[in-house]
C-alpha cells in the first residue's frame, strides 16, 4: 500500500536531503519523490508517494513536521486528486514500423516529440497506469530509453491545497492535519 | 571609557559594524550565556581570538567530545541552553557522540564549529568535514553559515529551536571568512521567525475530557513519569496532582528526581531493571498516565504483553512520538506543565488505598530478595557502596552517572527527591559521559555536592577531563566503581553467551596513583566499612575527591528483563545462600 503526499518546503540548501534522509532513517521506503518551485517565491513542493499504511503515513506525516524546513504537510492518499507523471520514451523505428507507432501514440493522446531515421521520441502524461499500458505496447518495437518523473498530484477543487503566498504564509493559513488533531489552536476551555 | 562601558554604549547605538567572530560573542552574550566549553582549532581561531572582551568563561575540555557532555551537563543541571564549541573536521566530529547523547535525552544544547572559508568547501580542504551532513540525523536542527550576515539570525535561531518544544541540540557550522568578514550586527532584526516551526502545541478539549474519565474512573492507576516533567519545571503540580489522585509514580530512567523518591506514592524505576514490583503493578494497571516520557524499548519490554489491561493516556510535546511505539487512548499533545495544570482542577479526589495496598504486598515481597536484605559477608558489593552514598550524602547530592551497572544500582539505591538532581545518559547511553557531564553540572550549580558515579571502564573513556576538572579548580567527587571488568557486558555474557567472557576483563592503572599525578586526592576503598568515611573525607577536603571503591565483580543488575521478554517475566536475583 502506498500514500501520497504533498510536502511545501523552505526552497533553501539542503532542504531535500533533509526529507529523503529523514525517510532513510525511519526507514520508509520512497517510491516516488519530485520537487519543484511553486508560484510562491521561497516555498519549494514536493509530491512524496510513499510505500506504507495508514499508521505508518502518519508517522511521517509526524516526522516530516518535525523538520523546520518543512511548512506544510498535506496527505492526499484518500481525498480526490489528479495525479500525473510524465514519461518520455524512446523507441525503435523503421519504415514499416514507424506509422503502427504513431496511431498508437494517437491512441493514448501522447506526442511525438522528436524523429531520427531509426528512432522516435515519445512524450506521454498521464496516470501512472497508462504509462505502464503505453510501455507495454511499445515494447514490442524495442524501447531504447524511457525517463519517468516519478507523480506529482494536487487534491482537486479550490480550497484544498492553499497558496502559500509567501513562506510566512504558512503560520496564518489553515491548520496542518497533525497539528489540528493535537488541538494545537487556541486556548484550552474546561468545564468537564 | 572601559571595554565594558564602550560594550554597553555600542549596544544603546543600535546597529553597529562587527566581524562575524564578534557578532558570534555578543549573540552568545545576550542569549545569557555564562559558560562556553569548548577546544580551539585553526578554522574556529577567529572566534576564539574575539573571546576576552566578552563577559563569557570558556572552559578548555580535553577532547570535544567531553566538551560537549559538559555544556550537557550544564544544560541538564541548570536547566539553560548548553554551548560547546570546536573546530572544523577532527574537532567538529568528535563532537558527534555528545550530540547524539543531547538529541536522544533531548537535552537543549547550540554547538558551534569552525568551517574551513567558503571558496574551499567541497574541496576536500585540510581538516574539512561536511558536518552538517554528519549531524543531520542527531540534531534538532542544524545549519551552515557561509555569510557574515547570517550568523546572528543562525546563531538566535539555534537558540530558540534548542530550548523550545522538545529541546534538543542545534549546530551552528560558520565558515572561517564568515567570522572574518564584517557586517552591521542588529539583534533585534535577527529575530528569530521559522515559518514552518510550530512548537505550542496544546490538547484539545474533548480529549482533555476524556482522559479526566478515565483518570476518574480508574481503579488500578500507575503514572508513568520521564524527563518530560522535569524539562517542563512540572515537578510541584505532578506531585500534587499525585497527591489528590493517590495515583502511584513510576519512573523512567531519565525521570527520576521528577517526584519524590522518599514520597510513599513513589514506586520507583520501571522498566528493564525497574524494581519488580513496579513492573508488576504496570502489567496490573487499568489505566497508565504516561508524562513525558515516550515508551522506550528499555522501558516497555515486549511491546505485545505491554500492561494488556491498561487504557492508556499519553501526555506528550512531540506529536511524533503519539502512538509511535504504544498505541494510546488518549493523547494529549502539549507541554506537560500546561496539561496537568489543565486537568488537576477537574481531577476527583481518589482513594486507592486497596491498589496501594496490593503494590505494597508486591514490594514487600521483592524486598526480601533485595540484595540490601543481605548480611555482610566480607564482599562489598556495588549496591551496598551506593546506598551507603547516599545515605553518607543524606540523598542531597547531583549524582551524574555514566552508563552499565553502576548507573543501575545508582537509580535503584540512591533515592533522589529533587528534580535535576541525577544526571544520566539513557537513550544513547555513551560510556564516558559522567565525568564531563559533572563538571559541566558544577559550573551550573556550583552551591551543588556533584559526585560522578563511574564504572572503571566509562571512567577511562574520558578520564583526561580530570585536567578540565583541576584546570578549572571544580569540585567534583569521583566514585569509581571498580569491578575489574566491563560489567554490563559481562552480566549479559553471564546469562546469554554462556559465561564466555572475552574482552570483558580490564587491567586497569592505580586510579589513585593517578588522581595524585593531577594532584586530587585519591582513596582507595575495599570493604563496606570504608565507603561512608571516604564519602565524609570526600566532603570535607576542599578540592575534588577520587574514591577507587574495588567491587565484587561477580554480580548483576538484578532485576532484569531479558530481550523480547514481557515487563512481569523477570530474571530475580537468587537468594543469599544460592550466590555464595
Amino acid at each position: 500500500m502506498s500514500s501520497t503526499f504533498v510536502v511545501y518546503v523552505e526552497d533553501k540548501p539542503g532542504v531535500l536531503n533533509r526529507v529523503a534522509s529523514l525517510f532513510r532513517r525511519r526507514a520508509f521506503n520512497i517510491e516516488s519523490l519530485t520537487v519543484g518551485h511553486t508560484d510562491t517565491p521561497g516555498v519549494s513542493r514536493m509530491t512524496i508517494v510513499v510505500g506504507t499504511d495508514r499508521d505508518g503515513a502518519r508517522k511521517v506525516e509526524a516526522h516530516l513536521y518535525k523538520l523546520v524546513n518543512v511548512l506544510r504537510v498535506d496527505d492526499v492518499t484518500s481525498t480526490p486528486a489528479v495525479y500525473r507523471d510524465l514519461a518520455m520514451i524512446k523507441v525503435q523505428a523503421t519504415a514499416e514500423t514507424r506509422s503502427h507507432i504513431m496511431q498508437l501514440v494517437d491512441v493514448y493522446r501522447a506526442r511525438i516529440v522528436d524523429v531520427a531515421p531509426d528512432s522516435l521520441m515519445v512524450e506521454v502524461t498521464g496516470t501512472e497506469d497508462k504509462i505502464d499500458s503505453l510501455l507495454d505496447v511499445l515494447r514490442p518495437y524495442g524501447v531504447i530509453e524511457a525517463v519517468r518523473t516519478g507523480r506529482v498530484a494536487m487534491a482537486r477543487g479550490g480550497p484544498r491545497t492553499p497558496r502559500l503566498r509567501r513562506a510566512s504564509a504558512a503560520l496564518r493559513g489553515p491548520m496542518p492535519r497533525v497539528a489540528r488533531e493535537a488541538g494545537h489552536a487556541g486556548p484550552v476551555p474546561l468545564s468537564a | 571609557m572601559s571595554r565594558k562601558a564602550a560594550r554597553t554604549a555600542g549596544r544603546r547605538a543600535g546597529p553597529r559594524t562587527l566581524t562575524g567572530a564578534q557578532v558570534v560573542w555578543e549573540c552568545l552574550t545576550r542569549e545569557g550565556v555564562s559558560h562556553v566549553f569548548g577546544y580551539p582549532g585553526g578554522a574556529i581561531l577567529p572566534v576564539y581570538d574575539a573571546m576576552p572582551a566578552y563577559p563569557v568563561h570558556h572552559v578548555l575540555a580535553r577532547h570535544e567530545q567531553g566538551a560537549v557532555h559538559m555544556a550537557d551537563g550544564f544544560a541538564r543541571a541548570g536547566g539553560g541552553v548548553g554551548v560547546a564549541m570546536a573546530t572544523s573536521g577532527p574537532g567538529a566530529t568528535n563532537m558527534v557522540t555528545g550530540i547524539a547523547t543531547a538529541m536522544m535525552d533531548s537535552s537543549p544544547l547550540v554547538c558551534i564549529t569552525g568551517q574551513v572559508s567558503s571558496a574551499l568547501i567541497g574541496s576536500d580542504a585540510f581538516q574539512e568535514t561536511d558536518i552538517t551532513g554528519v549531524t543531520l540525523p542527531i540534531t534538532k536542527h542544524n545549519y551552515l553559515v557561509t555569510e557574515t550576515d547570517d550568523i546572528a539570525p543562525a546563531l538566535r535561531e539555534a537558540f530558540y529551536i534548542a530550548r523550545s518544544g522538545r529541546p534538543g541540540p542545534v549546530l551552528v557550522d560558520i565558515t572561517k571568512d564568515a567570522q572574518q568578514g564584517a557586517c552591521a550586527f542588529d539583534w533585534n532584526a535577527a529575530e528569530p521567525t521559522p515559518p514552518g516551526y510550530r512548537p505550542d502545541h496544546r490538547p484539545r478539549a474533548g480529549d482533555l475530557r476524556h482522559a479526566l474519565d478515565l483518570i476518574n474512573g480508574a481503579s488500578r492507576p500507575v503514572m508513568l513519569v520521564g524527563h518530560g516533567v522535569i524539562l517542563a519545571g512540572a515537578e510541584g503540580l505532578l506531585k500534587a496532582f499525585a497527591e489528590r489522585t493517590t495515583i502511584p509514580v513510576a519512573m523512567t530512567l531519565l525521570g527520576i528526581g521528577a517526584f519524590p523518591g522518599s514520597h510513599p506514592l513513589n514506586l520507583g524505576m520501571m522498566g528493564l531493571h525497574g524494581e519488580a514490583w513496579v513492573n508488576e503493578a504496570v502489567q496490573q494497571a487499568d489505566l497508565l498516565i504516561a508524562l513525558g516520557m515516550r515508551f522506550d524499548d528499555r522501558v516497555t519490554g515486549k511491546l505485545a504483553d505491554f500492561a494488556p489491561r491498561a487504557r492508556k493516556i499519553h501526555v506528550e510535546i512531540d506529536p511524533a512520538e503519539l502512538n509511535k511505539n504504544v498505541q494510546v487512548d488518549v493523547g494529549l499533545i502539549g507541554d506537560v506543565r500546561e496539561v496537568l495544570e489543565t486537568l488537576l482542577p477537574g481531577v476527583a479526589p481518589n482513594d486507592h488505598s486497596a491498589w496501594l495496598a496490593r503494590i505494597e504486598d508486591l514490594r514487600r515481597h521483592a524486598t526480601a530478595r533485595s540484595i540490601q536484605s543481605f548480611e555482610d559477608d566480607g564482599h562489598l558489593y556495588a549496591a551496598h557502596a551506593i546506598h551507603d552514598l547516599w545515605q553518607a550524602t543524606r540523598g542531597t547530592a547531583l549524582v551524574v552517572t555514566d552508563v552499565g551497572q553502576h548507573q543501575m544500582w545508582e537509580a535503584q539505591y540512591y533515592r533522589h527527591d529533587a528534580a535535576r538532581s541525577l544526571i544520566t545518559s539513557g537513550g544513547l547511553g555513551p560510556m564516558g559521559f559522567a565525568l564531563p557531564a559533572a563538571i559541566g553540572a558544577r559550573l551550573a550549580r556550583p552551591d551543588a555536592d556533584v559526585w560522578a558515579v563511574v564504572g572503571d571502564g566509562g571512567f577511562q573513556m574520558t578520564m583526561a577531563e580530570l585536567g578540565t576538572m583541576v584546570q578549572e579548580g571544580v569540585k567534583v567527587n569521583v566514585a569509581i566503581i571498580n569491578n575489574g571488568c566491563l560489567g554490563m557486558v559481562r552480566q549479559l555474557q553471564t546469562f546469554f553467551y554462556g559465561a564466555r567472557y572475552h574482552a570483558t576483563p580490564l587491567v586497569n592503572p592505580d586510579f589513585v596513583t593517578l588522581a595524585s599525578a593531577y594532584g586530587i586526592r585519591g582513596i582507595r576503598v575495599t570493604e563496606r566499612a570504608g565507603v561512608t568515611p571516604a564519602v565524609h573525607e570526600a566532603a570535607a577536603h576542599g578540592g575534588p575527591v577520587l574514591l577507587d571503591i574495588r567491587v565484587e565483580s561477580d554480580d548483576a543488575v538484578y532485576p532484569m528483563v531479558a530481550a523480547g521478554a514481557g515487563l512481569d517475566q523477570m530474571i530475580r536475583r537468587p537468594a543469599q545462600e544460592a550466590i555464595r
